[in-house]
């Protein structure tokens, strides 16, 4: 028979001596970036899988934004110039061409009306498309990692913790992923458009200010996209106990 | 509001917090008031309620655990009516056929899933009565986990796998690095630091997650069926890296298994079966039994 009195002992003393270096549960700022970026980076290629469903989404939505504002200078261009020739045979004759002019202005205004609802129809949809895409991607790649999860908790970790670690690395791919797309889609159309018109005047002619901002504006719809869509199946797996993660299997 | 000592002339004082020198002799009391903070913070949150706990004889007690799985319609009972009573610093092996109850017993006594019903008492403290935060801190700190998948978190290196733990408990890096090494070199693992989990061999992974449960010198260490994805070799290596904690730390190990090399080592074997405790087998049993086989 072991002495298991004895052994009761000295735990006794051992559990004293921990009791006295008692602390709380913590996970460091710092601690949980540099875990986040060791995740990012360690699976690289799974992370480029999750991003790129960002940067196509985005992409999508970048180059809908930026064909449109090239076309809207391209048409503000034409018309000017249209102008400019009306305004020259005006001078000409002044009188027997106003009513045409007129008639001509209303053609292009309509035609703009039905080209606006359908670009809009395109933004919606590309909209969903990154939507969709975005939460596909981080739903997967939370999903994948509910054994990691349970096991963090067995470790001690509060849900916070784990909602934070997916956080941030929802956000640094979200930022990532989004500029990479921005500039990607934004580049593609720029391009089409240069081949198109047999010219880098495109470039020229459209209002830069607008474009800026609809890049700005597909920078941060990425961003809060995967932050939003990242914060349902992290909070979802933090929930879970511990024993139900640990026995899922993907 | 809390009453502290004034470190100077020993008036006490009844402080809210926004009041930070002493009414009688103006010494400055925020470093008093910041260690009582913290002492009271620690209090609280000590699933530990005094000292004295150390003392009692179980460290876990379980009473009419009961733990019903809800598979479509079908109520599929794992655990009836377990009673069972583990004394401090013992080595327990719950044994059973699979599917006997032994991983949802682990995982009660672990607080890793709640039961449908009954009591399982850590240190005696009833853990259905805690909270998500002490629970937390009871898995950190109390108890260290085993798994038969081993479960590294696998973009960590060794080190940064045992040290995680030691993360959450709030331990400092110096402190942490020296007792990451420390663990390691006691597993045999020192000139393995750096290396990541798919570059070890199952056994070092099952190393590695031993030196891990034992991050925050826990009270006790839970082991689901630590030797089942392991070899005949291997397995008897770790079977004996538990044994010899146990003997020489004095931390409680409770192990779910069907390894019989567990029973060697084992102070008691509790026999489960469908979901009850079959028999408990002491070991001074055992070893008769033994003796007697070899005559």
């Amino acid at each position: 028979m072991l002495d298991v009195e004895g052994l009761a002992k000295a735990t006794g003393a051992g559990g004293r001596e921990e009791i006295r270096i008692q602390r709380q549960i913590s996970l460091p700022w710092s601690e949980a970036v540099r875990i986040s970026v060791r995740n990012v980076t360690m699976r690289l290629g799974r992370t480029m899988i999750t991003a790129s469903g960002i940067v196509l989404g985005i992409a999508f939505l970048s180059s809908i934004w930026t064909g449109g504002v090239i076309e809207d200078g391209l048409q503000q261009a034409r018309l000017e110039q249209e102008r400019e020739l009306v305004a020259a045979t005006a001078r000409d004759q002044a009188e027997s061409d106003s009513g045409k002019t007129e008639a001509s202005a209303a053609i292009s205004e309509e035609e703009r009306r039905a080209q606006s609802s359908k670009r809009i129809w395109l933004v919606v949809m590309s909209l969903l498309v990154c939507g969709v895409g975005i939460t596909n991607a981080m739903l997967m790649s939370v999903t994948e990692r509910f054994r990691e999860i349970g096991t963090m908790k067995c470790l001690g970790a509060l849900d916070n913790f784990i909602v934070r670690l997916f956080l941030i690395e929802a956000m640094a791919l979200g930022v990532l992923g989004s500029v990479l797309g921005t500039v990607l889609g934004h580049l593609a159309m720029l391009g089409i458009f240069a081949i198109r018109e047999r010219s880098l005047s495109v470039a020229a002619k459209m209002d830069w200010g607008q474009m800026l901002t609809y890049l700005l504006l597909c920078v941060l719809i990425g961003t809060v996209l995967s932050l939003v869509s990242a914060i349902a199946p992290a909070v979802r797996a933090a929930h879970m106990r511990p024993a139900a993660a640990l026995q899922s299997e993907i | 509001m809390a009453k502290i000592e004034c470190p100077e002339c020993g008036e006490q004082i009844e402080t809210t917090g926004i009041v930070t020198v002493c009414a009688k002799c103006e010494a400055d009391l925020r470093e008093v008031m910041e260690a009582a903070r913290r002492e009271r913070d620690e209090r609280m949150k000590t699933i530990v309620r005094d000292d004295s706990v150390t003392t009692h004889e179980f460290i876990v007690r379980t009473r009419d655990l009961k733990k019903i799985y809800i598979m479509g319609e079908i109520e599929v009972p794992a655990l009836r009516d377990v009673d069972l009573d583990v004394r401090r610093g013992e080595y327990l092996s719950i044994m059973g056929p699979s599917g006997s109850g032994k991983s949802t017993l682990f995982n009660m006594i672990g607080g890793l899933d709640k039961p449908t019903a009954g009591r399982c008492f850590i240190e005696e403290v009833d853990m259905a009565q805690l909270d998500a935060f002490e629970l937390a801190w009871l898995r950190c700190r109390k108890i260290g986990y085993i798994f038969q998948t081993f479960n590294l978190i696998p973009v960590m290196t060794a080190m940064e796998n045992i040290t995680l733990p030691m993360i959450f408990a709030g331990m400092g890096t110096d402190e942490m690095m020296d007792r990451g090494r420390e663990l390691l070199d006691m597993v045999g693992l020192g000139d393995r630091l750096d290396h990541k989990p798919y570059e070890l061999s199952g056994g070092q992974q099952q190393r590695v997650a031993v030196a891990r449960a034992l991050a925050n010198s826990p009270a006790i260490v839970l082991a689901d069926e630590p030797t089942g994805n392991l070899d005949l070799h291997t397995g008897k290596e770790i079977i004996d890296l538990l044994k010899e904690l146990n003997q020489f730390s004095g931390v409680t190990i409770i192990s779910a298994t069907h390894d019989l090399k567990m029973i060697d080592v084992s102070d008691r074997v509790v026999h489960i079966r469908d979901g009850e405790i079959e028999r408990i087998e002491h070991r001074a049993d055992i070893d008769l039994e033994v003796g007697g086989m070899g005559e």
